[in-house]
């Protein structure tokens, strides 16, 4: 499953331990099934959601239309989920997903898109080192260096390998927050809190989604909490 | 992504419940800070008394810094205001103060490090108003 929602941002809870937990305040949906696709008629089982209102002037017509579909005001973001063929009668079309559907997870995974940072140095873009301060250093202290010789850039065809790092646009990317901690579900409200931070600006849209596999450090912590 | 400014930092700041018996405290005045500590399944109270020298942040961000002097080594320690893990504030003497920082303190040693402190004295701790009604 997977749900839209905005970034509100970042401030701290404090615990009654006296703890400070960092959170980042997300307000998820609600978000409306705009299409249940399946097997038969496109070919695959998902179910596509959309998000955000918009002024249908600004929209277009075909895309209002299909809003229209499932019951709703022009929507400004539509997302593809994919389910089991069983999963289908869970979605009906207008049906709205809200942050309740996170309820008694654990966990999430939020997707978002991060704060661009222009045409960027490899220091700032792939923590490169650098080069001396001194030695007889001269006007080349932030540049990459050497980047390999034809041996070590075999690709063949005599050029670089693709993928080389080098400096460039930096940000303005997809980027997944993996198993993150849920620290609170407001459901009232839509409010879903989680433990630290994640990608994009305030007020961007990010995508949340229940974990869908912890990775190894946290899968291991939670296994040693278990077993105690 | 129709939402204003405004109803953002209302969501934020509507996620913690702030104190709102804290006394009026300013920089340079003494204050005892009445700090608990759990040792295992017991409470007790523990109090850091010293100069106010810093003030920053804002709701639930606010930040203390309390100097205190023991065996001529300073002593400084950052409180958040709003923290559960502290009890109570309390007054013990006010003072003038021409700096909203009073980071010089660390450098002075001796007589010139307290005098300061006495400007105002205690007259005025009685019957102050908590902070915000004042």
């Amino acid at each position: 499953m997977l749900l839209m929602g905005t970034k509100v941002g970042m401030t701290r809870l404090l615990q009654p331990s006296g703890e400070s937990v960092p959170v980042t305040v997300i307000k998820v949906g609600p978000c409306v099934v705009t299409q249940v696709k399946t097997a038969d008629k496109d070919g695959y089982s998902a179910v596509q959601i959309g998000f955000g209102a918009m002024k249908a002037r600004n929209s277009t017509q075909p895309q209002i239309g299909h809003d229209a579909k499932a019951g709703s005001d022009p929507l400004r973001f539509h997302r593809e989920f994919h389910i089991k063929p069983e999963e289908a009668s869970n979605f009906e079309l207008g049906k709205a997903l809200t942050v309740k559907d996170l309820e008694g997870q654990m966990y999430v995974d939020v997707i978002g898109t991060s704060k661009g940072k222009g045409f960027q140095g490899v220091m700032k873009r792939h923590h490169f080192k650098g080069m001396f301060a001194s030695h007889g250093t001269e006007r080349k202290h932030r540049s990459p260096g050497s980047i390999g010789s034809l041996c070590s850039n075999r690709g063949y065809g005599g050029g670089l390998v693709k993928g080389k790092r080098m400096a460039g646009h930096m940000g303005d990317e997809r980027v997944t927050c993996r198993s993150l901690d849920v620290i609170k579900i407001d459901a009232e409200k839509g409010l879903l809190l989680v433990k630290g931070p994640i990608p994009g600006a305030n007020n961007g849209m990010v995508m949340v989604r229940p974990a869908t596999r912890l990775y190894k450090s946290k899968a291991k912590k939670v296994a040693a909490a278990a077993a105690k | 992504m129709s939402q204003k400014p405004d109803s953002q930092t209302a969501i934020l700041e509507s996620l913690n419940t702030l104190k709102t018996d804290i006394p009026r405290m300013d920089v340079g005045d003494t204050i005892n800070v009445h700090v608990r500590i759990v040792e295992g399944d017991k409470e007790r109270i523990q109090v850091f008394n010293g100069v106010l020298i810093s003030r920053k942040g804002r709701g639930v961000n606010e930040m203390i810094t309390v100097r205190r002097i023991v065996e001529e080594v300073g002593i400084e320690r950052k409180f958040p205001i709003h923290s559960p893990m502290i009890a109570q504030f309390e007054v013990l003497r006010r003072a003038d103060s021409r700096r909203a920082k009073l980071y010089y303190l660390r450098d002075r040693a001796g007589k010139s490090r307290r005098l300061r402190d006495r400007r105002r004295g205690l007259k005025h701790v009685a019957g102050l108003p908590l902070a915000g009604q004042g």
